[in-house]
């Protein structure tokens, strides 16, 4: 896949021939593309295509097989060069502490580093939880909160780390389609208010193409499809317009029994 | 398993060189050192009570039958203090806490909570590791001296209270502290520091490296506790061996 111009032509996340393998199964292979510093970039493709094990790649907690992965031109090798960089990520399941609360994760990042001192570390709790929705949750547990909550709560303790790029993996898996929308909304504001970087894998294909400025589509661990929505959405191959005008055909299956 | 092994020196390296940045995990070092003790401290007394009383049935009447009565208090008080209490409180533990710290960091594993620490630039040995292996080094000498002391009072009621030992009250403790000095009480403390760091490293080892599911959680809990106690009971004997030539 020849890799598309990108949208100002200062890449901030460059992949390179990426290529990883589980037990001689190869998931990853040979990804290339480039992110844009502040664009909104998604990827898409069906469940199993590789799309979270690229984004584990992104944020260092997978090692590839061969390939890079530069931020600001600089080639992730180590957890020290990625400790350079404010790359925050919002879990699909949230991966919140089970045995912290709301407040106490949120807080987590700037708490450990000792960044802030108590008071502080709190009013930014309160007013990153406000932009997500949530006032008055510091005080709840994980356990207490609905799936849209623990994902809220998810994307306030990455905004915490003010970071440079945000890496959202399904962030609308498992949730109706109302949340959805206000997920999706919360990441197109989140860009605006702070400039950083968002990577968002899914399969929704609404998310995708409502808030991607650049999106690609991944399958069988190769990338099919790259380029602006408009671009995705008319690509010739086969297997994009698959993946992107699949429907539930009801009358074809009655039909068949 | 060697690369096992290779894995828990490693891990227990990295958490010797973390060992400066334990004053800033103090609040979670006390939380752990409660929670062992809340957890342990009704067991070990029971245990501890009824193992001395069990020991000094079982050498009592053979000593007093031999003319012997006066060393049963040194018998009983010894075994305790070298050997037995350690080893017990380590067993204990390693079912009692081991378990626990490689469910909960098990658990942490499977639901993403470590990779969430990562992405922080969390290190889950500063954050998870050192506490707990810290914890557990301070609670479990403690937990023996502990041990130690209950189980020679359960030695002594049933060598006062059994008609075949019948070694008074104050005989039994005059014997005992004969034999038994500080010394003997340092040789079940080193011990039993060893062993905690043999209960941390493992289970936490076990807890980081657990996959797939609740199955996977169930697996490592079980290795860690097994692992544990066969470690322990390896380490005790060149440990008793080395302790026997440094005349300790």
């Amino acid at each position: 896949m020849s890799q598309a111009p990108t949208k100002n032509g200062r890449p901030c996340v460059e992949v390179k021939d990426l290529r990883k393998s589980f037990g001689g199964c190869e998931v990853l292979k040979g990804i290339n593309m480039e992110v844009d510093s502040g664009e909104i970039f998604v990827i898409m493709g069906p469940s199993g295509s590789g799309k979270s094990v690229l984004l584990r790649h992104l944020v260092g907690l997978l090692a590839s097989d061969s390939g890079t992965v530069s931020i600001e031109g600089n080639v992730i090798d180590s957890p020290e060069i990625l400790s350079k960089y404010r790359v925050a990520m919002v879990f699909q399941s949230g991966a919140l502490l089970g045995s912290l609360s709301v407040a106490e994760n949120v807080g987590l990042y700037l708490r450990e580093h000792r960044l802030k001192k108590p008071a502080e570390i709190d009013a930014i709790v309160k007013e990153k939880l406000a932009i997500v929705g949530l006032e008055g949750a510091e005080d709840r547990m994980p356990t207490e909160l609905s799936g849209g909550m623990k994902k809220r709560v998810s994307i306030a303790r990455a905004l915490v780390m003010e970071p440079q790029i945000i890496l959202y993996d399904e962030p609308t898996s498992e949730l109706d389609p109302l949340i959805s929308v206000t997920i999706g909304e919360e990441i197109v504001k989140l860009r605006e208010q702070t400039g950083a970087t968002s990577i968002v894998v899914t399969h929704d294909r609404d998310l995708g193409f409502g808030i991607a400025d650049r999106m690609a589509i991944l399958r069988h661990g190769e990338l099919v499809a790259l380029g602006t929505p408009d671009e995705v959405r008319s690509s010739p191959r086969e297997e994009v317009q698959t993946f992107l005008n699949a429907t539930f055909q009801r009358q074809s299956i009655t039909e068949t029994q | 398993m060697f690369r096992d092994i290779g894995q828990m020196v490693i891990l227990a390296w990295r958490t010797l060189c973390a060992l400066p940045l334990s004053f800033r995990h103090l609040r979670k070092v006390i939380d752990q050192f409660y929670e062992i003790g809340n957890a342990s401290l009704l067991m070990a007394c029971i245990l501890s009570l009824f193992i001395g009383g069990v020991l000094a049935l079982q050498t009592g009447p053979i000593m007093v039958e031999r003319g012997l009565s006066a060393v049963v208090g040194s018998v009983v008080g010894l075994s305790l203090c070298k050997e037995l209490a350690p080893v017990m409180m380590a067993v204990l533990i390693a079912g009692r806490i081991g378990s626990a710290m490689a469910a909960e960091i098990g658990s942490m594993a499977v639901y993403q909570e470590i990779d969430a620490l990562r992405t922080m630039n969390i290190d889950p040995i500063h954050y998870l590791v050192l506490p707990r292996v810290i914890a557990v080094s301070i609670a479990l000498p403690c937990l023996v001296v502990f041990s130690i002391l209950v189980g020679w009072v359960g030695g002594g009621i049933v060598s006062s209270a059994n008609a075949d030992i019948a070694v008074p009250w104050q005989a039994y403790f005059s014997s005992l502290s004969r034999v038994v000095d500080n010394w003997a009480v340092l040789n079940g403390l080193t011990k039993s520091f060893v062993f905690a760091l043999v209960i941390g490293i493992v289970s936490c080892h076990q807890g980081l490296n657990t996959i797939g599911g609740p199955r996977g959680i169930g697996r490592s809990v079980t290795k860690a506790v097994v692992n544990s106690i066969v470690l322990i009971l390896i380490v005790d004997y060149f440990l008793t061996r080395l302790l026997l030539q440094l005349d300790f």
